[in-house]
């Protein structure tokens, strides 16, 4: 069948098996061909995409929790959304979430995802207690940070290279109410979001909207969004005071189909964009908003990805060294603003510390922008690529669908290491994924 | 609220209306083959709904044993849903009659063996309810599954037959007749998008039907439709076409 990722770039014919018990993995491990793991496939280009590919979608059990500490162990297959659905109610959230709700565990694992307060909770394996891995012998083998700690950090990130991540015991945080405090500030230019990031160091989730097309004076203009959890002090309105753990129902708004190119045209980004930034209010604003409204804008429009037409898009996030961070994105803004390639959504972060073997991110600042895909994108990106390269950062293997060689081992220093380990755990390179093909993994 | 009986707990259905029916506060007996296969979905119901959760060792053919399995059941179950159903294969059961009578046993004997059974319980009780899925295909013979079809249609006339003899004593029972729905069974069939539901839109609509002691739910509903023209299609023309 044709499968392809949230990008809708590449679409490939491959083979979907599935699995109720990691026992009915043995027959296609025995085989010849070459495997790899799939979640909700909500990885933007071919990290996940292969001849074979291993849907986790059918494993997906809660196997553990305990009330006291928050300790949940469950199969992969187990989307973030199925978590949230269940333990929120009982005032536990998810200690890392990215901006889709709409990933599985493994995937959040093998991907090593990020979220909104990065610079204070780290990457999902930060919260990661053990993993169990069904490696390509046939064999489980379970790894901590004690434990195999070789295994634990090269599948931390590892996208899937070392084995299939079967099962997955982690951290929930306790929360006051499912309700977020939310403050929306305004910032002109680059140098302003940057100073703000920083001031906003205390506050649990800073993320900021960035326009990639003005040029000058306002470039870099942006919105920050900053929250923390309420408490049941905050929660004056009746709805949310009676219920402060109330769980949102899935969205029902649908993209039926795909959007013709010219909907994102240069010009439609740009009135886009100017709308938006100056809807935001000149001041400081705060409110009160729902979890769902605050992590997942985009859950609630179902098949958002269609927007950007039936050719695709791809996702370019690159991280930057702190240092330096402001003269690259600078660099980078011009090109793209120049470029006219149309960025619809441009998002900003700035990373706290990290260093793990292969995850994405440093102590930096992160920018992620969708571009539709056409001809004359990819040499665009290729030179943007040098310029990441040169400020010492890299790009997110998860959101990648064409980055060379020469720029992932660039980028990701330990990538040497990494690709040793990936080779001792699956000496006859069973996994593999079109991205780890391309990328000499 | 007491205990649900699901017989043949792997299915995909099976698994939904697990879901649907302690997601909704009962508590359930999970029989099937092979059930050490169930424990995970079983600390799955219990994290998830916080119910009680009981797994039993059943196979629908060994009818000998079916007697003491249903003794076993303490307390017992305020209804049952037998969800027991093997498609098999025509074409080898056609020249092959160990097939046909597998595809007979699963889909009928076995299933009346046990709800003999449970009949006789309830109806002493004067309580509870039997759910039986049976299917579209039992409503006319067809050439690419009747072996099936008419398992299942008998089965369909046996549920008929015990809503008539339990009425009285205050029994509910339900037919289920689902249309194409994506599980394991059908996995691998070229199945139409628009006519095909998920196994948690049969358990929903299940759930919802039982609740509201109906006699015969179609599920998706428009299939009721689809099959009253079938059933209505002359047999001089029908045996000419291809279905």
């Amino acid at each position: 069948m044709e499968i392809c990722n949230w990008g809708n770039y590449p679409r490939i014919d491959a083979t979907l098996i599935d699995f109720d018990n990691a026992e009915d993995l043995l027959l296609p491990l025995a085989e010849k061909k070459s495997l790899i793991a799939r979640g909700l496939g909500r990885c933007y280009g071919d990290s996940a995409l292969n001849e074979t590919i291993i849907s986790t979608l059918r494993f997906n059990r809660l196997l553990a929790f305990d009330d006291n500490t928050g300790v949940l162990t469950c199969e992969a297959g187990v989307s973030l959304k199925e978590i949230i659905d269940v333990f929120m109610p009982r005032g536990w959230f998810l200690p890392v979430t990215p901006g889709t709700k709409y990933v599985t565990v493994g995937g959040a694992i093998a991907s090593d995802v990020h979220g909104k307060n990065h610079h204070n909770a780290g990457t999902f394996s930060n919260h990661l207690i053990s993993v169990a891995v069904l490696l390509s012998s046939g064999s489980i083998q379970s790894c901590s940070r004690h434990e195999n700690g070789d295994l634990f950090w090269s599948t931390c990130g590892g996208m899937g290279m070392t084995g299939i991540i079967v099962q997955a015991t982690f951290q929930l945080i306790p929360i006051p109410s499912s309700y977020i405090v939310q403050e929306t500030l305004r910032a002109g230019n680059l140098g302003q979001i940057m100073e703000l990031f920083e001031t906003s160091i205390d506050w649990t989730y800073t993320v900021a909207w960035i326009d990639c097309l003005t040029t000058g004076k306002t470039q870099g203009r942006s919105i920050l969004m900053r929250g923390k959890h309420a408490k049941a002090e905050n929660l004056t309105q009746w709805k949310e005071a009676t219920e402060p753990f109330a769980i949102k129902a899935a969205s029902k708004i649908n993209i039926p189909v795909f959007m013709p190119n010219w909907i994102l045209s240069n010009s439609s980004v740009r009135l886009f964009n100017s709308l938006y930034y100056n809807k935001a209010p000149r001041h400081t604003q705060r409110s009160i908003t729902d979890y769902d409204k605050f992590f997942y804008p985009l859950d609630s429009l179902i098949n958002w990805n269609r927007i950007y037409g039936k050719r695709g898009f791809t996702q370019y996030q690159f991280v930057l060294p702190k240092e330096g961070s402001g003269k690259g994105l600078k660099k980078i803004l011009a090109r793209i603003s120049a470029a006219g390639l149309g960025s619809f959504l441009g998002v900003l972060k700035l990373f706290g510390k990290q260093n793990n073997l292969i995850s994405f991110p440093m102590e930096g600042y992160t920018l992620a922008l969708d571009f539709p895909i056409n001809e004359r994108l990819f040499p665009f990106l290729d030179t943007l690529d040098d310029i990441v390269l040169d400020y010492g950062g890299r790009l997110y293997l998860t959101k990648d669908v064409r980055m060379s060689e020469r720029i992932f081992r660039g980028g990701y220093k330990k990538s040497e290491k990494f690709i040793a380990l990936k080779h001792r755990y699956d000496p006859q390179n069973k996994f593999q994924s079109m991205q780890s093909q391309r990328l000499g993994i | 609220m007491g205990y649900v009986l699901i017989v043949g707990a792997k299915s995909d259905i099976a698994k939904a209306l697990a879901h649907e029916y302690a997601r909704q506060g009962f508590d359930l007996y999970l029989a099937a083959r092979y059930s050490a296969r169930l424990e995970s979905e079983a600390l799955d119901l219990r994290i998830r709904y916080g119910v009680k959760i009981a797994i039993f060792e059943l196979d629908i053919t060994a009818y000998e044993a079916h007697a003491s399995f249903y003794e076993d059941l303490e307390p017992k179950p305020v209804g049952v849903i037998m969800v027991v159903g093997y498609l098999g294969n025509q074409a080898k059961a056609e020249s092959d009659f160990s097939e046909t009578m597998r595809i007979i046993e699963t889909n009928y004997s076995g299933c009346i063996s046990l709800l003999n059974i449970i009949a006789n319980d309830l109806e002493q009780r004067k309580t509870g309810f039997i759910v039986g899925i049976s299917s579209v295909a039992g409503d006319r013979g067809r050439k690419s599954n009747y072996l099936y079809g008419s398992a299942k249609g008998a089965f369909t006339i046996y549920l008929s037959g015990l809503r008539n003899r339990l009425s009285k004593p205050g029994v509910h029972v339900l037919t289920v007749k689902p249309g194409f729905v994506e599980t394991r069974m059908t996995k691998g069939m070229n199945l139409p998008g628009r006519l095909t539901s998920t196994p948690a839109e049969v358990a929903h609509d299940i759930f919802a039907a039982q609740q509201k002691r109906k006699d015969v739910l179609y599920t998706k509903w428009f299939w009721r439709f689809i099959m009253l023209i079938i059933r209505h299609l002359p047999e001089s023309i029908f045996k000419k076409m291809n279905l």
